[in-house]
């Protein structure tokens, strides 16, 4: 432990002794559109940078400005990430939501306020902090037309104030948010923030117990959001051609990917792009060039949410039954429709694994964090050419748009592997080739990219019947040999998969299964099963469909097993049962939620609490 | 050799490959059907020009002359992809490897409908490659359906008459930006093979859109998408001629009566005027003049549109010269450097 940092104006606590040291959450109640993004970037990179395992979510409105948004900080010494539902301290800044925020805290919490709404004549219960705002910003930004910009800045000096948070690290963060180039601004918000701080120190007496103290555990580690993530995972497995259609939550993966290969994809050379990136028309546009990409042997991908997988249905049907590679990352949100645009949901799994008319099935790739977003995406290239069909990269709003604490990635240990492709000169040895031949035995076939320079190297791809050398066909055996081929490609892909992370708790009679994001909150209930219940809960948190062997094991070795899943419809246990034995199904047993925010532990320990009778 | 034949060598193009090298499969299609006209076409015209057939990537949608790639260019790749949206998969192959030359073949049910938003999307990027729409007006797989290009008041053949106008594709495609656009009759070898050979060698987007008959569900009294009709109201604009970069082109041209335009590789393509004076290179001349055709009934066919200077969609996007898709590594993973690189960034 370092020694803390003593700021001259040592809050006093009403309460001495009774202090909550990093394990505590902010939310900050703004209106969308008023620049709070910084001011909460900021406070949340300053936490970080004291060393303190922390999370931010943004719960913001489809809308760009105007409407209602919350940020929650969680600070936590356990390096517990996942959202928490009881917030510690508010700091209310819209008063459209004010009254309503502050009636739903639980008492002792604190509350920052914008003095006028008077929040302090509503509870009793409550520590209140209230900050003429408009009079503090007013001598520290003298343009007008940049207040409203600026004043959440002040809330930022308060909350330091409050919790302890060193000051130079909101300077630090605030640089580091403006880049050397916007250092007027940064100037101008600090500023702010020190108005903040020094109104603080001469107005308030601290009587909440919440405090930030010095730690190490971030040593390293950066800070990204999971869409940034993805995209760099695109670029260093080699993307060539990237496709896409806006969409909320997924088109900052792009646009972030954009800026990537701009820096780092022009050929030194030449000064020519090794990428190319096409903003098409709509998502059904999008899938078929990625697929014509893929086709013609670039790397390909595509992003998109819900809606757009729905759209893209038919054409994914094409790329599993014609065995054409290509990444889909499907950053998923609220639906059915349009939904929820900016909320989160695990609400596509169902739809996705079994995307499209007729038999088809997709292989999917789970990632919980932006280390996983990186490292599963170069996976999922690889895989996409292996084994030569459409990979589904599945993320969430939470995991894509918010930004998370990671260690810092790898490189790729592997070189590209881009599958079997024959060149002319295997063309020139081999004579011919047949296209949907399993030659190998683990049902995937040999292809050729279109341009070879060989006489025998074209083959006709299509989405109708065909045999295996790729001709026509509507042969009852033709039909049947090439979807059972099929389906043995789908088996051998099991033993290829990302595999799943799995602990075994000793005498658990319980488990978990759970993807994606759903991992903090399992993780911590489990510690909240095991602290609070004495109930030991093993858990495997799986990483890729089609599943593989050891789910079964997994589920033979509990007596109840939760599934938890971020939708209505139990969309993960809905596909383990298509799959599994009575006996297993028997055992299976579902955790739901589908509020639309990012999944929180006591709700799964609550519901495992209510379904385990104790 | 253990035999010696005596037989006469065996005709072959400027690459050594006979025409046999650029058939396809046994054509399935109705006996008469113009597509086959245009498959012909197709066969020849790669084959005299010597086009390497492995360079060609074929394309098409859904619909009877979405089959009809399976009918030529044997050696080339194909890809038979849904209803419509050919376009999207030709754009991200052609992207991959911009050595390929994109031969796209539609129909007006795949174009003109559910394809509509592809195909403009195509045009207004001026995608380098050749999209041939055979157009009949009907449905011909699902028996006999009007489509979206059929005319105002024609008759199907059980009697229903046509109550909504036409798109007409050629205009669509010289309005938004294709830059070599051409209609023509799938029964009129001599200019369907000129179009074809510039369009082979245009460095844009080429549309033709020919007039190619339904014998089956589309080729009777009140159809305006017969022999008979088009025999009847077909008017050429012009008289055309290619001449291959290879060829000499030392022959006199009388002012006036011939334009030469030159192509990207140094072809030619020779306009020689007929009845009335048209100016291919006036985007609004040409809507002008289909939309008074229109009017008298009139089928214009040769060269609506040809702009050899508009940039196209692969020039845009600055590509290094290999295709992408055969990038090496080294090109595409960036290094450890960078990575480290990045990650400070995010510290």
């Amino acid at each position: 432990m370092s020694t803390l940092e003593v700021s001259p104006a040592e809050p006093r606590f009403s309460e001495p002794g009774h202090t909550v040291v990093n394990d505590f959450s902010i939310q900050v109640a703004t209106v969308n559109g008023s620049g709070s993004q910084t001011a909460n970037t900021v406070l949340m990179r300053s936490i970080f940078q004291m060393g303190v395992p922390v999370s931010g979510k943004n719960m913001f409105p489809s809308n760009i400005a105007g409407l209602p948004t919350w940020f929650t900080i969680r600070a936590s010494k356990h390096g517990y990430i996942g959202r928490k539902k009881e917030i510690d301290l508010l700091v209310a800044m819209n008063p459209e939501t004010a009254r309503e925020d502050v009636t739903k805290l639980d008492g002792g919490a604190a509350v920052v306020y914008d003095e006028p709404m008077k929040l302090d004549a509503l509870r009793s219960d409550l520590h209140f902090y209230p900050v003429p705002f408009d009079k503090l910003v007013a001598p520290v930004c003298p343009d007008a037309k940049l207040r409203k910009l600026v004043r959440n800045m002040i809330y930022d000096g308060i909350v330091a104030w409050l919790l302890s948070i060193d000051m130079e690290e909101i300077r630090q963060a605030l640089v580091k948010q403006f880049g050397k180039r916007k250092a007027k601004a940064a100037e101008l918000n600090w500023g702010a923030a020190q108005a903040g701080y020094d109104y603080a120190v001469k107005t308030f007496t601290k009587s909440d117990p919440y405090q930030v103290k010095r730690m190490h555990e971030n040593t390293g580690k950066i800070i990204i959001e999971g869409n940034s993530a993805c995209a760099l995972g695109a670029m260093f497995a080699g993307v060539t051609v990237v496709t896409w259609y806006p969409i909320t939550p997924s088109s900052s993966l792009v646009e972030s990917l954009i800026g990537y290969l701009k820096r780092f994809r022009i050929d030194k050379e030449t000064g020519r792009a090794t990428f190319a990136v096409v903003q098409a028309e709509d998502e059904l546009a999008s899938i078929g060039m990625a697929l014509g990409a893929g086709w013609a042997g670039a790397r390909s991908m595509t992003s998109t949410a819900g809606p757009g997988i729905s759209l893209m249905s038919e054409f994914v049907g094409l790329g599993y039954y014609a065995e054409v590679p290509t990444v889909i990352f499907d950053v998923q949100r609220v639906g059915p429709s349009t939904g929820l645009p900016t909320r989160t949901m695990q609400g596509d799994i169902l739809s996705t694994a079994l995307l499209s008319h007729g038999d088809t099935q997709h292989p999917m790739f789970f990632p919980c964090s932006p280390e996983e977003c990186f490292t599963m995406s170069i996976e999922a290239f690889d895989f996409a050419e292996r084994f030569q069909t459409p990979v589904f990269v599945m993320t969430d709003l939470d995991l894509g748009m918010n930004n998370w604490m990671s260690e810092p990635f790898p490189y790729p240990d592997k070189p590209i592997n881009r599958g079997k492709v024959l060149s002319a000169d295997d063309l020139d040895k081999l004579g011919s080739f047949a296209r949907y031949k399993d030659v190998d035995g683990d049902g995937v076939g040999y292809r050729t990219l279109p341009a070879t320079n060989h006489a025998a190297a074209a083959y006709f791809t299509r989405g109708s019947g065909h045999n295996e050398r790729a001709q026509y066909t509507e042969r009852e055996d033709d039909y049947i040999h090439n979807m059972d081929r099929l389906a043995h490609k789908f088996e051998t892909m099991r033993k290829h998969v990302p595999a799943p992370v799995i602990q075994y708790r000793e005498d658990a009679e319980i488990g978990f299964i759970a993807a994606g994001t759903s991992h903090y909150a399992v993780g911590e209930s489990c510690d909240q099963l095991r602290d609070e219940y004495d109930i030991p809960a093993s858990y495997f948190r799986l990483r890729a469909y089609p599943f593989n062997a050891e789910l079964v094991e997994f589920i033979q070795r509990h007596e109840r097993v939760y599934v938890v899943d971020q939708n209505r419809d139990a969309q993960l246990l809905a596909l383990m049962r298509l799959e599994m034995a009575p006996e297993e199904i028997a055992k299976l047993r579902s955790i739901r939620y589908y509020g639309g925010l990012p999944l929180d532990a006591r709700t799964i320990t609550d519901e495992v609490i209510g379904q385990e009778g104790k | 050799m253990s035999t010696i034949t005596t037989a006469a060598p065996k005709k072959v193009n400027r690459i050594g490959l006979e025409v046999l090298n650029y058939k396809g499969a046994k054509t399935t299609l109705c006996a008469g059907c113009g597509h086959n006209s245009i498959s012909e076409r197709v066969i020849e015209c790669f084959y005299e020009l010597g086009v390497e057939p492995w360079r060609v990537g074929k394309f098409s949608g859904i619909g009877c002359s979405s089959k009809s790639p399976a009918y030529f260019l044997n050696m080339s790749h194909g890809f038979n992809a849904v209803h419509g949206r050919m376009p999207s998969v030709a754009t991200g192959a052609i992207m991959a490897n911009r050595n390929m030359l994109g031969l796209g073949v539609t129909g007006d049910g795949d174009t003109a409908s559910i394809g509509i938003g592809q195909f403009m999307h195509l045009v207004r990027r001026n995608l380098p490659m050749i999209y041939i729409i055979e157009d009949n007006g009907v449905y011909g797989l699902t028996k006999g359906q009007f489509s979206a290009t059929a005319d105002l008041g024609s008759k199907l053949k059980t009697g229903v008459i046509n109550d909504l106008p036409p798109f007409d594709c050629c205009a669509l495609a010289l309005r938004w930006g294709a830059t070599f656009v051409a209609r023509s009759f799938s029964g009129d070898k001599k200019q369907l093979q000129a179009l074809l050979k510039t369009a082979i060698v245009h460095n844009g987007l080429s549309v033709i859109d020919v007039v190619s008959p339904c014998v089956t569900f589309n080729d009777h009294e009140g159809s305006t998408k017969s022999y008979s009709y088009m025999k009847e109201h077909e008017t050429m604009l012009h008289e055309l001629d290619f001449v291959p970069s290879y060829e000499d082109i030392s022959v006199e041209i009388a002012e006036g009566e011939v334009r030469d335009v030159e192509l990207h590789d140094g072809s030619h393509l020779r306009i020689r005027k007929l009845h009335r004076d048209y100016d291919p290179t006036s985007r609004l001349g040409a809507l002008h003049a289909l939309e008074n055709a229109e009017k008298n009934h009139e089928v214009l066919t040769g060269v609506l549109y040809v702009n050899t200077e508009k940039p196209n969609f692969l020039e845009m996007l600055h590509l290094v010269e290999e295709p992408l898709a055969t990038l090496p590594e080294g090109k595409v993973r960036p290094t450890k450097e960078a990575l480290d690189e990045i990650m400070e960034e995010l510290r």
